[in-house]
């Protein structure tokens, strides 16, 4: 039990990346998932849950029902103080958390987002341009990475873009483990207050998006309007940081293996590029926060003696191949949950240097763009010039939540 | 082979639709999925063990 365990000496959670190693998983987490399936970490309050370090028990233990991700449960690991904004669904346990979740889930089937395949390749086509036509040099983090989700979120949601301002920067603050608690329960409110006037806006006017519809279920009594209004919080976030993330990472990725670069860029098979986009989402971390559950009883993991009844924390993903595994065999199962690369594969090394591409790179641009994985996009792929510099991995500014690329530094 | 499907556990990721379309679909309300196959010819098996090995929320089980 808990107080078995020395926790004097736990590593902090999360933890830092290597300056040198961008692409990777902290050295620590690595360290640890080498040696033990099961550690104790140190979180921002002071408390010391056990981090599950590897994949399979992980996979595991996030379908066991004897955990919870109720945050308001005694011991639940919480990345952060509380907000007096309502939970999010993604907080609760089922029955709740289905119910909720279940009112969102019908813009995301397979058919229904390869159906904004041609509005988002407007999209990325139409940003490209810009870049393409514009100064030079341009910084494809503000021109490309966060434009494009953040108006794919925005047709989606029914969010006005011109506010995007607003809402680009109340949320990179909420999920900024570098500001202050207060600052983030701030960014938090005001937020919720503005989804709140939104969805009251479209419970007298409804249009044709997700907001609308969520409005209908007010007017039904399925849910209540703070729970709508955090609904839009949370597919808000969801919606952009992570996408954000993703194409700048999977383009620095990607012009860190310029031989996958160059298999993406000159093929025109969608599967071979919806492959590649999955790769991506495999290879690159963009969430340091973890899974996290409190277990409602005693749970033996990877059969040994480690029953935990305090909060403990399923980890990081485990990655295959690991660092160095360069020629090994692509993995049966998919270590992220996703389908295996099909065709580019990455490398699992340590990455010495990140390069920033410029002009627009729109080649891997093009294909590094996750806006989900089935809309990996075709259109203008390998379009313009493509040139890159490499910079010491100083020349990318990687923030602990967002990668950004200072144009100052690039030819 | 023979699949079946939970769609309690489903969490409508659609990997499932993705990997093997004659096998798996998504109800249009909610994303659930539905079983299209419960019994898939030999030349989908390896498509229908991806589907399962991927599902986020381990809701295909296979007997083979």
């Amino acid at each position: 039990m808990t107080s078995t365990i020395d926790s004097t000496g736990a590593p902090g959670f999360p933890a830092a990346r290597a300056a040198k190693c961008p692409f990777d998983p902290p050295p620590t987490m690595q360290a640890l998932r080498e040696r033990t399936p099961l550690a104790r970490v140190r979180l921002w309050d002071g408390t010391t849950p056990w981090l599950v370090t590897r994949y399979a028990e992980q996979r595991v233990l996030l379908a066991d029902p004897r955990v919870s991700a109720d945050m308001t449960r005694p011991g639940y690991p919480s990345p952060a103080p509380i907000s007096d904004a309502p939970i999010s669904f993604i907080l609760m346990d089922d029955p709740e958390h289905a119910r909720l979740r279940r009112m969102v889930t019908a813009p995301f089937t397979i058919k229904r987002v390869e159906a904004m395949r041609p509005a988002v390749q407007k999209i990325v086509d139409d940003l490209i341009d810009d870049m393409l036509t514009g100064p030079k040099p341009v910084d494809l983090v503000q021109a490309l990475a966060l434009p494009m989700p953040s108006l794919v979120i925005c047709q989606l949601l029914g969010v006005p873009y011109t506010d995007h301002d607003f809402f680009q920067e109340h949320s990179s603050t909420m999920i900024n483990r570098d500001a202050e608690p207060e600052q983030r329960r701030d960014a938090a409110g005001r937020l919720f207050a503005y989804l709140d006037e939104l969805i009251g806006e479209k419970l007298t006017e409804p249009g044709d998006d997700l907001l609308s519809g969520l409005t209908e279920r007010i007017r039904t009594g399925e849910l209540t309007r703070p729970d709508a209004a955090q609904i839009g919080v949370l597919m808000l976030i969801a919606g952009h940081e992570t996408t954000a993330n993703m194409i700048a990472l999977g383009t620095l990725a990607l012009l860190e293996h310029p031989d996958q670069l160059e298999l993406l860029r000159d093929s025109n098979d969608p599967k071979l590029v919806a492959g590649a986009v999955e790769e991506l989402l495999r290879y690159l971390h963009i969430t340091h926060n973890g899974r996290r559950r409190v277990a409602l009883e005693d749970i033996e993991i990877a059969g040994g003696d480690h029953p935990c009844r305090r909060g403990h924390h399923p980890g990081q993903r485990h990655r295959e191949p690991g660092p160095g595994d360069l020629l090994r065999p692509r993995p049966a199962r998919h270590p992220a949950g996703r389908p295996p690369a099909r065709g580019v594969r990455l490398r699992g090394a340590p990455v010495p240097r990140a390069a920033t591409g410029t002009d627009g790179t729109p080649g891997c641009v093009q294909h590094a763009v996750p806006a989900h994985p089935h809309v990996a996009t075709g259109g203008r792929a390998g379009r313009g010039p493509v040139q890159t510099r490499r910079l010491g991995v100083r020349g990318v500014r990687a923030s602990r939540d967002l990668v950004t690329l200072p144009p100052e530094e690039t030819p | 082979m023979k699949v079946t499907i939970d769609q309690d556990r489903c969490v409508a990721s659609g990997q499932c639709v993705t990997a093997a379309t004659t096998v798996f679909d998504q109800r249009d309300e909610d994303g659930i999925v539905v079983l299209l196959d419960p019994n898939p010819p030999g030349e989908l098996a390896d498509d229908v063990r991806h589907a399962a090995a991927v599902c986020p929320a381990l809701a295909i089980t296979l007997t083979e």
